[in-house]
């Protein structure tokens, strides 16, 4: 089968998306000193970036950021033919009593979420954890897990593919019906 | 690249450049755990690792069991002194008794080299050489290498200089494949009797004048001059050695450039160096300690992720 793609979010749409979303963390959030965004390894940590951009320029105050690998928590080591290997995690302060925003570019099945959520934990016990995505596909979960702030939700089949280009010179949302 | 070369780390002599990169890639990884509040990761929770120590070791020892610990693996201790090998049972026996409790990866320290190659050849499980005889000892010599590069941010074109008892040293021989591998310029110095001959081979220099050596060497790496290996006198006496190949206060003064000192452990205070150049600010021998623990659970990781589920 030829690699078709879709747009699912435009260049326009997409930022639209990051703003709404960044305001209905505004719109949550009661203090801003005790929270921290937390982007997850890989594609997770632009978006984070982006979001942490737009919520210190609206806020006008410092916000806690940092990235997050879950390697080595994740549930299929040894399953795979080869070997994960991590890229780094940068959280350089405690997350005891801190809220939590969790971000992923995409959610699928839920297991990367899990093992970000038993990851957290090894740098304090956050007060509240909540999860941002930018895609949702939907009707796809292994884990019952939810996010609390989603960019769009999509219905799409197993076998295609979203992706999220970001701070690059075309940024969109992309369907593709196999992998690049 | 998709994992390790090998399935068991036996020397350096057999792992690529690529996989002495993997594992340094891997450590960066688990430095970062060691640096978090909960030090612990649940990786390896279902493989089961013994450590079976037929010499006596502290640091070694201790540092496999704690990164097998942070890894969440489970393990089992054997030492020589309080096993049935006194009983007359052999390496091979006593290996397949262990690995008939279901045990993964065997992690091994023998006194006769080959012993680790030995069990590799013949018993149906992961090893992990932690030393043999005067062999090679891999896990320290990628703690240096590592060590060094955090450093210096490269090992390519670093002048490195071991001193000391090089013939009976397997930190020497691992050392010397690894740095090679890595592309760093050798040298070693010591007494005449204490360098064996097959070194110019492996495009090692040598040199028996230490002054000289320290101006030309952006690290030395000091080693531990091993008497329960030496049979016969090697040199006259400690003091006659301390007094020519000891790093001491008075070989260092006047250097053009500061150089970084190690040593693997354990120091022969007042022989191979003085307290007071060990302790100094150029010395990392603390770092290499930290270091072992995250180079052990980067090998210990990408080795049982080749095991088979």
């Amino acid at each position: 089968m030829s690699n078709q793609s879709k747009i699912i979010l435009s260049s326009k749409q997409l930022s639209l998306t990051l703003n709404r979303l960044s305001f209905e963390i505004i719109e949550n959030c009661k203090n801003f000193d005790s929270t921290a965004i937390i982007g997850m390894q890989p594609r997770g940590v632009v978006l984070s970036k982006e979001i942490h951009k737009i919520l210190e320029q609206t806020v006008k105050s410092d916000i806690k950021l940092g990235c997050l690998d879950t390697t080595f928590f994740r549930d299929d080591f040894r399953r795979r033919e080869d070997v994960i290997i991590p890229n780094h995690t940068k959280i350089n302060f405690s997350l005891e009593g801190v809220h939590v925003i969790l971000i992923d570019d995409v959610l699928f099945t839920g297991r990367s979420v899990r093992s970000a959520l038993d990851a957290l934990v090894s740098f304090g016990r956050p007060s509240s954890v909540d999860l941002l995505v930018l895609i949702d596909r939907r009707f796809s979960r292994e884990i019952p897990i939810e996010p609390k702030y989603v960019g769009k939700s999509v219905d799409v089949i197993e076998n295609e593919y979203v992706v999220v280009n970001l701070g690059q010179s075309q940024s969109n949302v992309l369907l593709l019906n196999e992998k690049k | 690249m998709k994992n390790l070369t090998v399935n068991h780390l036996l020397g350096i002599e057999h792992l690529k450049k690529d996989d002495i990169n993997l594992i340094f890639h891997l450590a960066d990884s688990f430095k970062e755990v060691l640096s978090r509040p909960i030090k612990k990761v649940p990786t390896l929770r279902d493989v089961t690792i013994a450590n079976l120590f037929f010499e006596s070791s502290t640091r070694t020892k201790l540092s496999f069991e704690l990164a097998e610990k942070r890894l969440s693996a489970d393990i089992v201790n054997f030492s020589a002194s309080t096993s049935s090998l006194s009983k007359g049972e052999s390496l091979i026996d006593t290996a397949n008794n262990i690995l008939a409790m279901k045990v993964d990866m065997i992690v091994v320290r023998h006194p006769y080299p080959g012993a680790a190659e030995f069990l590799s050849n013949h018993v149906n499980s992961t090893i992990i050489n932690a030393g043999d005889g005067a062999h090679e000892h891999p896990t320290q010599a990628l703690l240096d290498s590592y060590s060094i590069q955090e450093k210096l941010g490269t090992l390519k074109n670093k002048n490195i200089l071991i001193v000391g008892d090089i013939k009976h040293s397997r930190v020497a021989l691992s050392n010397i494949f690894c740095l090679k591998k890595m592309g760093a310029n050798i040298r070693v110095c010591g007494p005449s009797t204490l360098l064996p001959k097959y070194l110019d081979n492996m495009g090692v220099e040598v040199s028996y004048d230490l002054k000289d050596s320290i101006q030309w060497c952006d690290v030395v790496n000091i080693l531990r001059i091993q008497l329960e290996r030496q049979n016969i006198k090697f040199f006259p006496s400690n003091r006659e050695y301390a007094m020519l190949f000891g790093l001491n206060e008075e070989v260092l003064k006047n250097l053009n450039q500061d150089i970084i000192l190690m040593h693997p452990g354990p120091i022969n205070r007042g022989i191979e160096v003085t307290t007071g150049v060990i302790d100094s600010a150029n010395s990392i021998v603390l770092d290499q300690v930290e270091n072992g623990v995250a180079i052990r659970m980067a090998i210990l990781y990408l080795l049982a992720a080749k095991l088979k589920k």
